[in-house]
């Protein structure tokens, strides 16, 4: 505390605070400009972010498109109830709980390991070129992704052909439920792990040669120092990245889910973003469906709160 | 040194060396397979089993049968006016926003910057997004995959970043001379922020290029389809029907899947080409965002 000495009110200057009307009239006098630069973002932000918020209180009403938002009639939380005592409840929940924990357990780690491994490599050109070419796949589009998935995996695919040779009835793979998630999981490690190891890589070379130097002299070899130096120093990102993934634990790529799930699998593919897609929009169930994702969305902003906390306690890292 | 902590040094680098070598050849192969399918002859290929290592035969029907294929062409049309005009539209705002928001001393901006962090957190969900962008009437509009995103919150954080780190003395000269905040924006700022600009492209191009999904729920007409929709088509929905009319059944089979890795490749060589001269930018831009993220 004793570094803090207070600091000394100018005597000769007498300190008023200006009244909180004068501040605004003198802010908007110089920064006039400004704030005309601002009503289009803000505009966008309250149009396209804030007003679907605003209309999620259908999820709370009984929607129909000729009665618009305000005039429907309010129903309460009947739509959350339905919902909660649902069979769909447990499975889509279930589902998106599993999907992203195996996503976290299996595809998390191996960016850092790749950056890891990469960061061992000493000749230039090698480095370069997988770091080129594992990035590659992160610039295919998702719908070519999904089409090479179900193609390969697809009765007479060449991964459907393989796994035959081994035992496999060669029927398409994507009509297995207990298939599915391999594949979601071993898919986006294929198409991420090179673009998520940058992160890492960046976060490597802020790391202080002396450490090495100082670490050999004292005998350790490459995979101690790997150890004990390279994997401590990128801590803080790893934390970093493991809290706004917790964030999003029920934000899996529902997207890819959409492109490559059909109704035999819905069992174990099912989440509950599809479902929030498939409700609202295949079948019109717009306030169900809407409960549903306000569900989503709640939850999700408490694990990234929740997340953001503890990590703040362990390990003194946080978003905000 | 040891002769011991030399082997094991040679191990270690040999193991690292391997897996590495493993990991490109996983990653490259598929593609590899893409490219030698498409220009396989297409009877050949449905009997074959396992590993291609070279084309079965030659053949360029498939990618005739795509050329031809007006979906694929109208997808490419739009989709070049999907980046042109909803990059440009990005860009803008995203300067405008990343701007006024890299100022101090402005007595809102605590408040703007919550109000549009908050939107990270929190979304009201597909739904009423859908409901929204009925509403304001960009349904089944090329519009309604750019108005809608026309500021990504993240980029907007990247871009501020960069704005934040431009010396004052370069815009207090300026305001000196009586320039106003439009001027110190476009002639000062965006000059000096060429590689945060580039870097912004890129992504919002490959954001434009990727969609699908918006444009799957926006777009109901097929003349507005985007290339991804065309070719969720092909690859996902199986459609390849309307291109080999005027094969028999079995041949159709044949040739449709030919036609898929043929697809496959003309939407995805276009990126690969482009892709390693413009990569720095992209690591660029994941540094730039890890400052702050």
């Amino acid at each position: 505390m004793a570094k803090n000495t207070p600091v000394e009110p100018l005597p000769s200057v007498p300190v008023r605070r200006s009244s909180f009307s004068a501040r605004f009239i003198r802010d908007f006098a110089l920064n006039k400009h400004l704030y005309l630069m601002m009503i289009p973002v803000i505009a966008y932000y309250f149009i396209f972010h804030y007003a679907p918020m605003y209309g999620a209180v259908i999820a709370f009403k009984e929607y129909s498109p000729a009665r618009g938002i305000l005039g429907s009639e309010w129903v309460g939380f009947a739509h959350f109830n339905d919902f909660f005592t649902s069979y769909y409840f447990w499975r889509i929940l279930k589902n998106t709980v599993i999907i992203s924990l195996l996503t976290l357990c299996f595809e998390f780690p191996t960016p850092i390991i790749l950056a890891l491994l990469i960061n061992e490599v000493r000749n230039q050109v090698f480095k370069r070129t997988v770091q080129t070419i594992t990035y590659m796949p992160y610039f295919i589009s998702l719908v070519v992704i999904c089409g090479m998935i179900k193609d390969f995996t697809n009765a007479g695919g060449i991964i459907n052909n393989l796994f035959t040779y081994l035992g496999y009835d060669g029927n398409a793979m994507l009509q297995k439920p207990e298939l599915f998630r391999p594949i979601y999981v071993l898919s986006e490690i294929w198409q991420r792990i090179g673009w998520e190891s940058i992160i890492y890589i960046a976060a490597l070379m802020s790391i202080d040669p002396e450490q090495y130097e100082a670490a050999r002299m004292d005998g350790a070899n490459r995979l101690q120092q790997m150890w004990y130096i390279t994997l401590p120093g990128i801590l803080p990102v790893i934390v970093i990245m493991f809290i706004l993934r917790m964030g999003n634990l029920l934000n899996v790529g529902f997207e890819k889910i959409i492109l490559l799930y059909n109704p035999a699998i819905y069992e174990t593919a099912d989440v509950i973003s599809s479902f929030v897609y498939r409700k609202g929009l295949l079948e019109f169930g717009w306030s169900y469906s809407s409960a549903v994702g306000l569900f989503n969305s709640v939850i999700n902003l408490m694990l990234l709160i929740a997340a953001n906390y503890i990590s703040r306690k362990v390990n003194d890292t946080s978003l905000w | 040194m040891k002769k011991s902590a030399n082997i094991s040094d040679a191990l270690f680098d040999t193991v690292i060396y391997v897996l590495l070598l493993l990991l490109v050849a996983v990653t490259l192969y598929p593609l590899i397979y893409v490219a030698f399918a498409s220009v396989s002859e297409a009877g050949r290929l449905v009997e074959h089993k396992g590993f291609l290592f070279k084309p079965l035969g030659f053949s360029l029907e498939a990618y005739k049968s795509v050329f031809d294929n007006k979906a694929i062409l109208i997808g490419y049309r739009n989709t070049f006016f999907i980046l042109a005009a909803g990059v440009t539209i990005n860009l803008l705002m995203t300067s405008l926003g990343a701007y006024v928001l890299s100022r101090k001393n402005v007595m809102w901006n605590r408040f703007f910057i919550f109000f549009i962090l908050f939107t990270m957190f929190f979304s009201g969900g597909l739904i009423p997004m859908y409901l929204v962008v009925r509403g304001v009437g960009l349904l089944d509009s090329l519009w309604s995959t750019i108005i809608p995103f026309a500021v990504n919150t993240f980029n907007l954080i990247i871009m501020r970043t960069a704005f934040m780190a431009i010396p004052v003395e370069l815009e207090e000269s300026a305001k000196m001379d009586g320039a106003s905040h439009f001027t110190i924006l476009f002639r000062i700022i965006l000059p000096l922020s060429m590689p945060v600009i580039a870097v912004m492209i890129l992504y919002y191009a490959v954001e434009k290029w990727n969609g699908w999904f918006y444009a799957s729920i926006f777009i109901k007409n097929r003349d507005l389809f985007p290339l991804q929709l065309a070719l969720r088509e092909i690859l996902i929905a199986n459609s390849t029907e309307n291109m080999t009319t005027g094969a028999d059944n079995a041949d159709r089979f044949q040739i449709g899947e030919t036609i898929k890795y043929a697809t496959i490749m003309v939407a995805t060589v276009p990126i690969l080409c482009v892709y390693p001269f413009v990569q720095k930018y992209f690591v660029k831009g994941v540094m730039i965002g890890a400052l702050k993220g």
